[in-house]
């Protein structure tokens, strides 16, 4: 185990630096964080020269991508063209964003796996027809438009809810932008659970399990859930990232203040420290997740053993 | 399927397997894994006495299943409109009369006004054709470059495999949404090219490790051991006995994703950096018209509805297409 673990971090480095290069290469050397720097006025041509020189833009894009992997692993992410330093933003914005990320989890294993183990029992049932209809449904609208949607119809008409998130961004402020982050994961969790809990049920283990009399209860979780969910943590495993990062669509819309706000504006004013810092803790979330992922592989399903 | 092997066949066994089921913004790869084994024989096999193919199956099975009539009518309505607007629509989808700004439907216009006063109806008829064009052109792109470089790696292995292995690990390291704002905000082309060659940049993954997988078992055929032990290269053994079987996962994958990619397209122009006016697109309308749900929602309903119904079609089409080259629902 500690020897795949080791294997698995060192694969994990040239992703690691091929995913933050391929991002430091399209907001260096695609934009021009100088002339962001100055918004719509023209630089004068020596301050834009000395701040070049400062922010090393006239070195080659490999050297100055080590330098700033350099920084950042001492801790130092840079500072944003407002003068904030970017790790200040960094420590405001994650914890909002990963507060959001929870509760679309919450929502995806909660909603979406009981959705898909009754689906996935009850298959052909109207139950079942009903709830992929729903999920279809879901996945073709666009995120933006369901958020908008609900926000005028919970927030606006019904008033359960503030149609904006406050900047704390506490728990109970975050269910109905979690829920719409969630919702196309949501779908994809119960498909993915109907599909692997309908091809379980017919598996020789479960017939063996209820020929030798146990409660129904008992085959279901213990028996049937265990080896139905394996596909399923490994989709909400992988999902950790990809809702972090689009959680920018959800952020926007209830005027969160996370990572996904944060990036917008970056990314719209060019703000280069900004973008590469945030992209660069993303990309380290998921591939943490992902190694996550496969080590619970080995909780789950006892045939896997890692050397 | 019941009948025997033709050995004077092509002996095209098909073992179509999902691979790696990768992650992406895609609806097939959940399920892609049913499409295991899928064991089918012979070329057109059209005359009678022919055992019947994979693919003659599949269309005989799709002929007869009401969602794939259902869905395929809607996309050739789309295809129809997307090529001709002017048939359903005479007005002209640029035309604002400002005094009628987000009027409600009324003669003649069916779905009323949008934000300047321009008619919804023929922007809902015209929108068609940038957001088809987006779907096609991305999905022909990513099934292209990713089945051929997934095909490619699946096959020699080696170097090449772990070094496309990689690359893909990169691309799937990025969140789709982020990676368009980063690559689209710097790009000022207002067609719908930077947005369909952002899309295959970071598409091609998902069809590669499709691809990559089902090669892999097509190749450990014995058909394939027969090919080249009958003296057949690598190209003929290649496009003739390992392409048609390791397609399928690949279509449908890919007919579902174009779904997706035209939903990306409007979250993209939601996000201000997709597609820009003066294109007409259903994008770039129900972006417009999301803000303004409480004072004229009729603006968002019909493109989002039309949006919606694309994207529907196209995924349910891709559904019946995997059940039907799947034996084991037979």
């Amino acid at each position: 185990m500690g020897r795949y673990v080791i294997r698995r971090l060192l694969q994990m480095i040239p992703v690691f630096i091929g995913s933050t290069f391929l991002i430091f290469f399209m907001v260096y050397a695609l934009g021009d964080p100088v002339a962001a720097l100055f918004g719509d006025r023209a630089p004068d041509p020596a301050t834009a020269a000395r701040i070049r020189a400062d922010l090393h833009l006239n070195d080659p894009l490999w050297k100055q991508y080590l330098l700033y992997m350099g920084n950042i692993f001492r801790g130092d992410f840079g500072t944003a063209f407002n003068g904030q330093p970017v790790t200040e933003l960094l420590r405001s914005a994650y914890p909002i964003t990963i507060r959001l990320t929870i509760v679309a989890i919450l929502f995806e294993i909660v909603i979406g796996i009981t959705l898909g183990v009754v689906t996935g029992m009850k298959r052909g049932r109207p139950i079942d027809t009903g709830a992929l209809l729903l999920t279809l449904i879901v996945v073709s609208i666009p995120t933006f438009v369901i958020g908008y949607v609900l926000q005028y119809l919970f927030g606006v008409k019904l008033k359960w809810v503030s149609p904006s998130v406050s900047p704390s961004a506490p728990f109970n402020e975050l269910i109905l932008p979690g829920l719409v982050l969630a919702l196309v994961s949501l779908a994809y969790v119960t498909r993915l659970t109907r599909t692997s809990v309908a091809e379980n049920t017919r598996a020789d283990y479960v017939r063996t399990a209820v020929a030798k009399g146990l409660p129904r209860r008992r085959v279901v979780v213990r028996h049937l859930l265990r080896n139905s969910l394996i596909p399923v943590v490994t989709f909400i495993g992988t999902d950790i990232g990809a809702l972090m990062g689009g959680a920018i669509v959800t952020e926007r819309i209830y005027n969160i203040h996370g990572v996904g706000f944060q990036l917008y504006q970056g990314i719209l004013r060019n703000n280069a420290p900004t973008v590469v810092g945030f992209v660069t803790i993303l990309v380290l979330v998921f591939l943490l997740a992902n190694l996550l992922v496969d080590l619970l592989y080995a909780v789950l399903d006892p045939r896997i053993r890692y050397a | 399927m019941p009948e025997p092997q033709n050995p004077f066949d092509d002996g095209r066994q098909a073992v179509a397997p999902g691979g790696g089921a990768g992650g992406g913004f895609d609806l097939a790869a959940e399920e892609a894994g049913t499409l295991d084994k899928v064991p089918g024989q012979g070329g057109g096999g059209d005359l009678s006495e022919k055992p019947r193919s994979l693919w003659s199956d599949a269309w005989r099975d799709l002929r007869r299943n009401p969602i794939f009539i259902i869905s395929a009518l809607i996309i050739l309505f789309l295809i129809f409109i997307s090529l001709w607007p002017g048939v359903l629509a005479s007005q002209d989808p640029l035309q604002a009369d400002l005094s009628k700004a987000q009027q409600g439907s009324g003669p003649g216009h069916p779905f009323g006004y949008d934000q300047q006063g321009r008619d919804v109806y023929t922007r809902v008829i015209y929108g068609a054709r940038a957001s088809v064009t987006v779907g096609v052109c991305a999905t022909l792109g990513v099934v292209i470059l990713g089945s051929a470089l997934g095909g490619l790696a699946g096959y020699f292995g080696g170097w090449w495999d772990a070094i496309l292995s990689r690359i893909s690990d990169v691309f799937f390291g990025i969140p789709v949404i982020l990676g368009g704002l980063v690559f689209l905000s710097v790009i000022t082309n207002s067609t719908v090219w930077p947005v369909v060659g952002f899309m295959i940049l970071l598409g091609w993954p998902q069809i590669a490790r499709i691809a990559r997988g089902s090669v892999i078992t097509a190749k450990q055929n014995d058909y394939v051991q027969a090919a080249r032990a009958l003296g057949a290269g690598n190209k003929r053994i290649l496009l003739r006995h390992i392409a048609p079987n390791a397609l399928a996962p690949v279509i449908v994958v890919g007919t579902i994703a174009l779904g997706t990619y035209i939903s990306l397209e409007a979250t993209l122009s939601y996000l201000g950096v997709g597609l820009r006016p003066p294109t007409v697109s259903w994008g770039i309308d129900i972006s417009d018209a999301s803000s303004q749900i409480r004072n004229a929602p009729h603006m968002l309903l019909w493109p989002a509805g039309a949006l919606s119904l694309t994207v529907l079609a196209f995924i349910m089409l891709g559904d019946a297409v995997r059940d039907a080259l799947d034996p084991k629902l037979r």
